[in-house]
């Protein structure tokens, strides 16, 4: 058995070893199970690692399936916690679903699970995946394996931070407003949001229904492909789902010459570090040597994005979680007095501040009265924003931008203020209200910190994007060597097992 | 209450017959164990979705057609939000300003005189499950000991049906949602099965003067679970409002729980209705596109209504409006009806059988049409005996008494006990003689002129007979003996 790398060794990689037979896929699950025991107590990634299922399943899988083995036979994932997997507790980061076992997977990680990948656990993420630092978990705290001071990004954080750590060959997670991207983006992985309705949000525990997308987190855009090709198909179970008009492909660009990128001047106006700025045009320049033309575009409804965001998504979320009413299943209140009581205690003990807060302005913004000056006008600034965006690429084939405007803050640094966590999101925002497909690849450091590089697509251009971003990543070079250290002046955080002990 | 006349509109519940549940392919029954017809949609487990069933679109689209109203070539879901152990998702997949069908109507009879009412709208919906509280006696979730969720009822595909105020009197809305249930039972979308509550009633009235064209305030009332308590709780609440306006007062718009064995309506408490549904669209459903050629392939294959059938049994059987309208409106009774013709009965006597004895025999049993003690086959049977003089029309009802209590063919009834007439004239000419022997005063008032007196003479002989004589040749030989 070769000697391998789990922070570095791709998917690709892993799969032709296993297909050419230098290493089985116990010893591939053993290499993750491993690094998760070496450095899990410091980045906290996984609220559930199935580490004797994983051990047992890859055995299977080199035993029984050599003849049938799926296209992701033995390749190891981990799973966002706020998709159902049947048999596998299931938290969505909440309290209120503590106990809580589902009955079906969802289709993305059935789909998955029938080409045979072998899942390491569940991931952490936000309280219902409400947030940008996956400090809203009512578990654990996930950390930046760059900088254990600081967050991961959210609210996919725990994916993003397990395949940055090595913890996972690579993951899924959601992407509602950029959870998928800006913690790809905070950890220097590859992750990508696909057009609204390619991949199935069945089992996907809702938050936002009419922006929620289901996406791969990865160490290459090839990974990215290979993965995506796995997720996406319409599901019949699933009304707003759709088939994509051609498959997804393997990238193999190495040039990218005649394709014309545009840079909307909204998302460089505002709040953008100097340290992303200088990343973000460096790979612009990067972009023209392998002949893309840029070009200054402009997106006007951009300002009205994130507030009309914060409309939508609440809105949905409100109706979305009023189900978790210790009826059925989940968390009860001990001794309710009758139904009310129950309700309101119930919903009281089960969720976090964030999610509370999302449900009052939401349950405020559908509101008989305020209806049309919330919800109603929120819903045409939507349209304007997906307008502007149809206008853009009418003389453009793909949007760039920086995926975040700073690098990974510190832990605990913005909790206070809901708006400074907000604001994290606004170059993502606007695909989720459109529903584009989007991708943030690595694209350098600042201060030691990845910075993301955001390439936006019209719908169904997955293919566009992942071979500009397939020629862009080899052309940046990033290499990924998260430190583990820890920078202090957030909260305290344990120093992991030494790095340089993880790799087996 | 003179000087005032009442508006009444109607919206209904209709719990659609399909195999499957409106949003996922659980089973549709009724009467099974609690909870064994339920999956991750209908118990809205964490990360389910609905799926839009096809045919209760189809059976809606039935609906809105006989309706008469306009099926909208797009429409869209709602969710109307509120908390109860009932709803699993804590909202209602429903309709809300882009239902499934609008501006329609629906004409109905009452004393023989056509009505419309306009159709406001027709929406697609689920139902909720069902609650059974356990201790207490209220029935009801305040003050019971426990709570138990059947979801086997929830998700059922549920359509609203909503009336303009259109309806003048207590008793055309009794005759507006009998004639509408028919109506829905006729198109083959639903039982409407009364106990089983899959047809459900809500009623709106105001009182306004005589001949203005303003509405009043109006008043919901609900809890009226037979056409009866409808038109009682209507009755009982027009001189409530009178008596409010006339004393100077106005109607509060409030909901109104009528109470059966009082026979009077009270207002819920306005906490349990004060809802803010805040309806907004449902992003789990694209918006539904109902191609209008299918829509015309649905007009195509429609049954037969009822108001269709009664223009046909009148042209087609010549029968009077007035029997048209009771045979042709149920389709239960005008399918008796035309069977009881097709085995062979003449149409009008057939009309006349089904509308007399048959009817009364089920009002009597409480049945429905068709699940009757005589076949049609049987009525069409003695109908033709009856045709053919092998009985007489007087005999011919307590052989139909017979069959139902035997459950006899009519020839064996009639062999039986006898019940044959008599057109023997041999056998009928000694009663014939001892009657006019019997009777010498009216014989000599016959005899000087008195010729109506044969009738009486008629009668004593049927009555010797017990009906059985054969009334014209009992009138041949009474004159032959009184003339002779």
């Amino acid at each position: 058995m070769p000697t391998l790398d789990p922070v570095r060794l791709t998917a690709r990689e892993a799969k032709r070893l296993l297909v050419d037979g230098e290493i089985s896929a116990a010893e591939l699950a053993k290499v993750y199970l491993d690094q998760i025991s070496a450095v899990e107590a410091a980045v906290r990634a996984f609220i559930l690692v199935t580490a004797d299922n994983a051990a047992k399943y890859s055995t299977k899988v080199d035993r029984e399936m050599q003849a049938t083995r799926g296209p992701l036979a033995g390749l190891p994932i981990a799973i966002k916690d706020n998709m159902v997997t049947e048999g596998v507790t299931t938290t969505c980061a909440s309290r209120i679903l503590s106990n809580y076992m589902p009955v079906y997977t969802a289709t993305a990680v059935r789909q998955v699970w029938e080409d045979h990948v072998v899942m390491l656990g569940k991931t952490n993420l936000d309280e219902f995946a409400m947030g940008s630092s996956t400090e809203n978990s009512a578990y654990q705290t996930t950390r930046n394996p760059w900088d254990l001071a600081t967050v991961p990004g959210g609210s996919s954080g725990g994916s993003a931070a397990a395949v940055a750590a090595g913890e996972t060959l690579w993951a899924l997670g959601s992407d509602t407003g950029g959870s998928i991207r800006q913690p790809a983006a905070l950890c220097g992985v590859v992750g990508m949001k696909p057009t609204y309705g390619a991949v199935s949000r069945y089992g996907l525990i809702a938050f936002a229904s009419s922006l929620d997308q289901i996406g791969p987190l990865t160490r290459s855009v090839y990974d990215c492909a290979l993965l995506l090709q796995h997720l996406v198909g319409q599901d019949p179970k699933d009304s707003t789902s759709v088939a994509l008009p051609e498959p997804v492909t393997l990238p193999d660009a190495e040039r990218l010459d005649g394709l014309r990128v545009g840079i909307p001047s909204e998302y460089l106006a505002a709040g953008i570090e100097p340290g992303v700025r200088a990343r973000f045009d460096e790979t612009i320049a990067r972009l023209e040597e392998l002949g893309g033309r840029c070009t200054e575009i402009s997106l006007p409804h951009t300002e009205y994005a994130l507030p009309a965001y914060y409309i939508i998504a609440p809105a949905e979320a409100s109706a979305n979680l009023a189900r978790f009413d210790g009826v059925r299943y989940g968390h009860r209140c001990a001794e309710p007095v009758d139904l009310l009581d129950m309700y309101e205690r119930t919903r009281g003990e089960g969720f976090g501040p964030e999610v509370k807060r999302r449900i009052m302005i939401g349950t405020y913004a559908l509101s008989a009265g305020y209806y049309d000056a919330y919800y109603g006008r929120a819903q045409r600034v939507r349209t304007l924003v997906r307008r502007d965006f149809e206008q853009a690429f009418a003389g453009v084939d793909l949007i760039a931008s920086p995926t975040t405007p700073t690098v990974a803050f510190k832990a605990g640094s913005r909790t206070a203020d809901p708006l400074s966590m907000y604001v994290c999101d606004i170059c993502t925002i606007p695909v989720n209200l459109a529903g584009l497909p989007a991708i943030s690849i690595p694209c350098g450091l600042s201060d030691g910190l990845p910075v993301g590089f955001q390439l936006i697509g019209p719908a169904f251009s997955e293919n566009r994007i992942l071979q500009a971003a397939h020629a862009l990543e080899g052309a940046i070079g990033f290499e990924p060597a998260p430190t583990f250290r820890d920078s202090g002046a957030g909260e305290q955080a344990t120093e992991p097992a030494s790095s340089g002990e993880v790799a087996s | 209450m003179s000087g005032w006349e009442p508006v009444v509109g109607l919206e209904m519940h209709v719990e659609l017959d399909t195999q499957t549940k409106m949003f996922c392919s659980c089973a549709v029954t009724k009467g099974d164990e609690p909870n064994m017809h339920t999956c991750p949609v209908c118990l809205a487990h964490p990360g389910a979705l609905p799926v839009v069933n096809q045919r209760a679109i189809e059976y809606a689209v039935r609906i809105a057609l006989a309706l008469n109203c306009t099926v909208q070539p797009r429409n869209i879901f709602h969710r109307k939000n509120y908390f109860y152990p009932d709803l699993p998702k804590a909202y209602q997949i429903s309709q809300y300003d882009e239902p499934l069908a609008v501006s329609g109507w629906f004409d109905y009879w009452v004393d023989g005189e056509k009505l419309r009412c306009r159709i406001n709208r027709v929406h697609m919906e689920e139902d909720a499950a069902k609650l059974i509280h356990a201790g207490g006696d209220t029935g009801r979730i305040a003050g019971s000991d426990y709570s138990m969720v059947d979801f086997n009822r929830g998700g059922t595909p549920l359509i609203e049906i909503v009336s303009e105020p259109d309806i003048p009197s207590p008793e055309a809305a009794r005759e507006f949602l009998q004639q509408l249930r028919n109506l829905v039972i006729e198109l083959g979308v639903s039982e409407c099965n009364m106990e089983e509550g899959q047809i459900r009633w809500d009623a709106n009235l105001s009182v306004r003067p005589e001949g203005t064209a303003e509405l009043g305030t109006r008043t919901e009332l609900k809890n009226m679970n037979s056409f009866r308590f409808l038109q009682q709780a209507l009755e009982a609440e027009i001189p409530r409002q009178v008596g409010i306006l006339e004393a100077g007062g106005t109607i509060d718009l409030e909901t109104l729980h009528f109470d059966p064995d009082t026979g009077t309506t009270t207002p819920l408490r306005s906490k349990e209705e004060a809802h803010d549904y805040r309806y907004f669209p449902e992003p789990d459903l694209v918006p539904l596109l109902i191609d209008p050629v299918w829509v015309e392939g649905i007009r195509a294959t429609q049954p037969e209504l009822p108001e269709a059938r009664v223009a046909r049994f009148s042209s087609q059987y010549g029968l009077s409006r007035a029997d048209a309208l009771v045979l042709g409106s149920s389709h239960a009774l005008a399918a008796f009806y035309e069977e009881v013709v097709e085995c062979g009965a003449g149409a009008k006597p057939a009309a006349n059988w089904t509308m007399g004895e048959y009817l009364a025999h089920l009002n009597a049993a409480g049945l429905e049409a068709g699940r009757g003690h005589v076949t049609a086959e049987r009525l069409a049977k003695l109908v033709k005996l009856v045709a053919d003089g092998t009985v007489s029309t007087s005999s011919g009802k307590d052989v139909f008494a017979k069959m139902i209590e035997e459950r006899a063919e009519p020839e064996d009834v009639v062999n039986k006990h006898g019940l044959g007439q008599i057109s023997d004239a041999a056998a009928l000419e000694a009663t014939v003689a001892e009657v006019v022997a019997a009777n010498p005063a009216q014989a000599e008032q016959y005899r000087e002129g008195k010729l109506q007196v044969l009738g009486f003479f008629v009668g004593q002989v049927m009555k010797s007979t017990g009906g059985r004589a054969n009334p014209g040749l009992v009138n041949d030989l009474l004159r032959k003996a009184l003339d002779g």
